[in-house]
C-alpha cells in the first residue's frame, strides 16, 4: 500500500466542483457575443478543466517526469501535425 | 537428431519438446518467450516476403513488352496495389523491430524479457489477423483493391474493389505496431540492468527506441484515417466527398502524416542493425556513439515534419509547398551523421570480412543512392517532373530494399547462429550477394533512368521507346531473385546442417554475444552488471 | 523421452512501469483523435459559419448534461481507486458499480441525441442533408463521426469497468499450479492430519491447480490497485476527449 499515495477525498470532490464551475463558464461564455475570441475561450476553459483530469484524477501531478516528458512529446507531435497542415489549409 | 547447446543447458528452442505434438505447438503459438516471438514473426513475415517477392515478379514479367503479356490491366492494378500493401505493411514495418527487436532487445540491456510478455504475444495475434484479413481481402467482395497502397480518395471510396475489407486488415495491423512500440519504450525504460544506462546502451536499442516513439504516436493517425474511409464507403459518412465540401487533399495529409514517419520505422532499425555490425567486424569502438544515437531521436522527431512531400502535385498551397520542401532538406542530415560515422569507424579498423559485413557494405552503397535521390526530389522543380514516374519507384526501392532489406539481410546473417545455434557457410552466402547487388541495381537503377525519362508509375502499358529499358528491369528482376534464392536455400539449409555455433563467432561486444547459442529461456543465469560502454574493447582494436 | 516442462516467466512486479504502458496506450488514442479533430479544426476554418449554424441545432443543455455525467463518473472512478488504496473492497466495488452507470447514462443520452437528429433526416448521406451547404454536411459528418468515435470508446471502457467490478468485488483470490509428473496418487491434508481431498480416479493425473480464496488479503488486493488504475486511467482519457469535443460541437455559437 505504500506504493501508491494517498490523496483525500476532500481533494477529488474540490477538483469535481472545480470541474462543473468550468462547464457552467465556458456555456455561459459561449453565449456572450465575443466573436472570434469565443473560440479561444473555448478551447482556454477546455484545457484547463482537462488540466484538472490530467493532474489530478489521473496522478500526472504526483508522477515522476518521465510522465509529465512522455505527454509533452505527444503534444509536441500534435502542434506540429496541426501546424503543418494549416500551413496549407489556409495559404491556399 | 540432436540439438545442440553450449553445455547442459536447455535454449529456447528446445523447451516443450518430446511431449507430443500438439503441447509442442501450443507451447509456440502460447508462448510469452521473446525470443519464440521473434521467431515466429520470422516465419511469418518472411512467408509474405516471399508472396510480395512472387507479385512483383509477376508485375516485371507483365512489364516485359508493351501491350498485354501475361495478364489484364485491372489484374495488374490489383497486383502493384497488394505487392505494396504486403511489402509495406506485412514486411517492412514489422520486420526489424518485430523479429530482431523482440528477440535482442532484452537481451541488450540485460533484461529477462520485455515489460508486457503477454501483451508481446497479442502483437504477433494482432499481426496474423491482419494478414489473414489481408489476404481474405483478396478474394472476397469485389476482389483485391486496385487503388494503390496508398488507397487515395475519391477513387478509394468509389472502387468496387474490397477496399473496405484490405483498409481494415492494415487498421489490424497497426494495433500490432502500437504494441509493439509500446512494449519497447517501457522496456527501454524500466528494465535495463544494473550499471545499464542510456548512454551505454548498445545503439542497436538506440534505434529501436526512436522507432518504437513512431509506431507509438505516428500510427493511430492512419488508423483514424483507414476508419474514416470504411465509414465513408460503409455509412456515406462524406468528410472526404467534395461534392458536400470534403477536401480529398485532407486524405492525403492525414495517410501522409503516418506514412511519412512509417519509413523512419522502417529504416531506423536496420541503421541500428549496421551501427552493431560495424564496430563488431572493424574490431574497435563505434565512431561518434553520442552521434549516432542522438541521430537516432533527430530522424524520428523531424520525419513528423516532412509528410507533405510526398504531396507536391497534389494542389496543395504554394507556401505549403515550399515549407516542406526546406523542410526536407534538413531530414537528411542526421541520416548523413550515421553514414560519416560508420565509415570512421572502419577507417583503421581491423576489418574482419564477413558475408554480414558485405551486406551492410551494400547497404550503406544503396541507401546512399536512395538517399540522394531522395534529396533531388525534396527539390519542388525536380518534384514537379519527376512525381509519379518510375524515379521514385527507383528511389524507394533503394532505399527500403537496398536500404532495409538488405539490413534485414545482414541482421540475419549476423544474428543466425544466436538465434539458431548453427553457423552458415559463406561463400555460397558471398555469390548469393553478388547476383543479388548486381540484380539490384539493374532493375531500379534502370528504373531510375527510365522515369527521367518520363515513365508514369502504376502504369499498366508504355510507349515503345521505354521498351529496352523496362526488358533491363525485367531481366534484373530475374537475377536479383536468383541470389535471394541462393542466400535463402543456405540459411534455410544451415538450420538443420550448419556447424555449431559457439557463443561468440564474430568477437561482438554486446550483452547477446555473452550467452549460448541458442539463449536459454531466461537469457541469464544472472543479471549481467554493466560498468563500460557497448563497444568497449580491453586493449583497443582488436586484431 | 521426459518432456521438458515448459518454463514460465516469474511476474515482476513494477507498478510504475506499468501505468507508464497505459500513459503510452493513452497517448496513441490522443493521437487517434487527433486526426478527426485536425479534419474538425480544417472544416470549421473552412466553412465558421455552417459550423456555427450547425451548433445551434444540437442541444446545449443535453451535451451539458452528458459533460456534467461524464465528469462526475470520473469523480467516481477515482473514489473507487482511493478506496481499494484503503482496502475497502466493497466501497470500491460500489464507487465502480457508480461508474459504470453514469457511462451507460451517457450513452443512452446520445442514443436519444441520435435518435433526434436521424429523425429529422440529418444524419450523413441522407436526402434531406444533401439540400444543406457543404459546410453543414461537413459538420454533421463530423458530429457523427467525432462522437461516435468517442462513444465507441466509452463502451470498451463500460466492458474494461465491468471485468474490473467482477474483479474487485469478489473475495481475492490466487492460483496455485503443483505439477505432479508421472503416476503418483495425490492427496490433500490440512496441518491436523484431516484428509481434505483425494485423488480416487483411475486416469493419470498430471498435477493440480489450486485457487485460494480469502476473506481478505492486503498483498492481493494491492497488485488490483495497479489494475483499477490503469483502467481508471482509460477512462479519465474518454472523459478528456468530451471535455474538448463538447465545447467544439456544441458551443461554437
Amino acid at each position: 500500500m505504500e506504493e501508491h499515495t494517498r490523496i483525500p477525498y476532500s481533494r477529488y470532490l474540490m477538483v469535481w466542483f472545480a470541474l462543473v464551475l468550468f462547464t457552467g463558464v465556458t456555456i455561459m461564455v459561449a453565449g456572450l457575443q465575443v466573436g472570434g475570441w469565443s473560440v479561444f475561450a473555448a478551447i482556454f476553459i477546455a484545457a484547463v478543466k482537462g488540466t484538472l483530469v490530467l493532474f489530478y484524477f489521473m496522478h500526472l501531478r504526483y508522477e515522476s517526469g518521465m510522465f509529465k516528458m512522455a505527454l509533452t512529446v505527444a503534444m509536441l507531435t500534435l502542434a506540429v501535425i496541426m501546424a503543418l497542415t494549416f500551413a496549407d489549409v489556409s495559404f491556399r | 537428431m540432436s540439438r545442440r547447446t553450449s553445455g547442459a543447458v536447455i535454449s529456447y528452442l528446445e523447451a516443450g519438446r518430446g511431449a507430443g505434438f500438439w503441447p509442442w505447438l501450443k507451447s509456440w503459438i502460447f508462448t510469452v518467450d521473446h525470443k519464440r516471438i521473434g521467431v515466429l514473426y520470422l516465419v511469418t513475415i518472411m512467408s509474405f516476403f516471399a508472396i510480395g517477392i512472387l507479385l512483383g515478379l509477376t508485375m516485371r514479367l507483365e512489364l516485359i513488352a508493351p501491350g498485354k503479356t501475361i495478364i489484364g490491366p485491372d489484374t495488374y492494378n490489383a497486383l502493384f496495389t497488394v505487392h505494396g500493401v504486403i511489402m509495406i505493411f506485412l514486411f517492412i514495418i514489422p520486420g526489424l523491430p518485430a523479429i530482431f527487436g523482440n528477440f535482442f532487445l532484452p537481451i541488450q540491456i540485460g533484461a529477462r524479457d520485455v515489460f508486457f510478455p503477454r501483451l508481446n504475444l497479442l502483437s504477433w495475434y494482432c499481426y496474423v489477423a491482419g494478414a489473414l484479413l489481408a489476404v481474405t481481402a483478396l478474394f472476397t467482395g469485389g476482389g483485391a483493391p486496385d487503388t494503390g497502397w496508398t488507397f487515395y480518395v475519391p477513387y478509394a471510396v468509389r472502387t468496387g474493389t474490397n477496399v473496405t475489407l484490405a483498409v481494415f486488415a492494415a487498421f489490424v495491423l497497426g494495433f500490432s505496431s502500437i504494441l509493439t512500440g509500446l512494449n519497447f519504450v517501457t522496456t527501454v525504460h524500466r528494465m535495463r540492468t544494473t550499471g545499464m544506462t542510456w548512454f551505454r546502451m548498445p545503439l542497436n536499442v538506440w534505434s529501436l527506441y526512436a522507432t518504437a516513439w513512431i509506431q507509438l504516436l505516428a500510427t493511430p493517425v492512419v488508423a483514424v484515417t483507414l476508419l474514416l474511409v470504411m465509414l465513408e464507403r460503409m455509412f456515406n459518412l462524406g468528410l472526404f466527398d467534395p461534392a458536400r465540401g470534403g477536401d480529398p487533399i485532407l486524405y492525403q495529409h492525414l495517410f501522409w502524416i503516418y506514412s511519412h514517419p512509417a519509413v523512419y520505422i522502417m529504416i531506423l532499425p536496420a541503421m541500428g542493425v549496421v551501427s552493431e555490425i560495424i564496430p563488431t567486424f572493424s574490431g574497435k569502438m563505434i565512431f561518434g556513439y553520442r552521434a549516432i544515437a542522438m541521430s537516432s531521436l533527430a530522424i524520428a522527431f523531424l520525419g513528423y515534419l516532412v509528410w507533405g512531400h510526398h504531396m507536391f502535385t497534389s494542389g496543395m498551397g504554394d507556401t505549403s509547398r515550399w515549407v516542406f520542401s526546406l523542410l526536407t532538406f534538413f531530414v537528411a542530415i542526421p541520416s548523413a551523421i550515421k553514414v560519416f560515422n560508420w565509415v570512421a569507424t572502419l577507417y583503421k579498423g581491423s576489418v574482419q570480412m564477413e558475408p554480414a559485413l558485405l551486406f551492410v557494405f551494400g547497404f550503406i552503397f544503396l541507401f546512399s543512392i536512395g538517399g540522394l535521390t531522395g534529396m533531388m526530389q525534396s527539390a519542388l522543380a525536380v518534384n514537379v517532373h519527376v512525381h509519379d514516374t518510375y524515379f521514385i519507384v527507383g528511389h524507394f526501392h533503394y532505399v527500403m530494399f537496398g536500404g532495409t532489406g538488405f539490413g534485414l539481410f545482414a541482421a540475419v546473417l549476423y544474428w543466425f547462429p544466436k538465434m539458431f545455434g548453427k553457423m552458415i557457410p559463406k561463400k555460397p552466402l558471398y555469390v548469393g550477394f553478388g547476383f543479388m547487388f548486381f540484380g539490384f541495381n539493374l532493375l531500379y537503377f534502370t528504373m531510375l533512368v527510365l522515369g527521367w525519362q518520363g515513365m508514369p508509375r502504376r502504369y499498366y502499358d508504355y510507349v515503345p521507346e521505354f521498351t529496352v529499358g523496362h526488358v533491363h528491369a525485367t531481366v534484373g528482376s530475374w537475377i536479383l531473385v536468383t541470389g535471394i534464392l541462393i542466400v535463402a536455400h543456405t540459411v534455410l539449409k544451415a538450420i538443420r546442417k550448419g556447424e555449431p555455433a559457439p557463443a561468440d563467432p564474430w568477437g561482438g561486444t554486446t550483452l547477446e554475444w555473452k550467452i549460448p547459442s541458442p539463449p536459454p529461456h531466461e537469457n541469464f543465469v544472472e543479471l549481467p552488471v554493466i560498468d563500460a560502454g557497448p563497444y568497449h574493447r580491453p586493449g583497443g582494436v582488436t586484431p | 523421452m521426459t518432456a521438458v516442462a515448459v518454463p514460465h516467466l516469474e511476474e515482476h512486479h513494477d507498478p510504475e512501469g506499468s501505468r507508464f504502458g497505459m500513459w503510452l496506450f493513452l497517448l496513441t488514442e490522443i493521437l487517434l483523435f487527433a486526426g478527426i479533430f485536425l479534419l474538425y479544426a480544417v472544416y470549421r476554418y473552412q466553412f465558421p459559419e455552417d459550423f456555427h449554424y450547425g451548433a445551434t441545432t444540437l442541444h446545449t443543455m443535453v451535451g451539458a448534461i452528458n459533460t456534467i455525467i461524464l465528469l462526475t463518473s470520473s469523480l467516481t472512478m477515482v473514489l473507487s481507486i482511493a478506496q481499494l488504496v484503503r482496502g475497502d473492497r466493497r466501497g470500491a466495488a460500489v464507487m465502480l458499480g457508480a461508474t459504470i452507470a453514469l457511462g451507460l447514462s451517457f450513452l443512452v443520452v446520445k442514443i436519444f441525441e441520435w435518435g433526434d437528429k436521424i429523425g429529422h433526416g440529418l444524419f450523413p448521406g441522407s436526402e434531406e442533408l444533401m439540400e444543406h451547404t457543404a459546410g453543414e454536411n461537413m459538420f454533421y459528418g463530423l458530429y457523427f463521426g467525432m462522437t461516435g468515435l468517442h462513444a465507441l470508446h466509452v463502451i470498451v471502457g463500460l466492458g474494461v469497468l465491468a471485468v474490473m467490478l467482477v474483479r474487485v468485488a469478489r473475495k481475492p483470490r490466487t492460483t496455485v499450479r503443483i505439477p505432479a509428473p508421472g503416476n503418483v496418487a495425490l492427496s490433500l491434508a490440512s496441518d491436523d492430519g484431516r484428509r481434505l481431498w483425494d485423488d480416487n480416479a483411475d486416469d493419470d493425473v498430471d498435477g493440480v491447480e489450486i485457487t485460494l480464496v480469502y476473506a481478505k488479503n492486503e498483498e492481493l488486493t494491492d497488485k488490483e490497485v495497479t489494475k483499477l488504475e490503469n483502467a481508471g486511467l482509460y477512462w479519465h482519457m474518454v472523459d478528456v476527449i468530451w471535455i474538448f469535443l463538447f465545447p467544439f460541437l456544441y458551443l461554437i455559437t
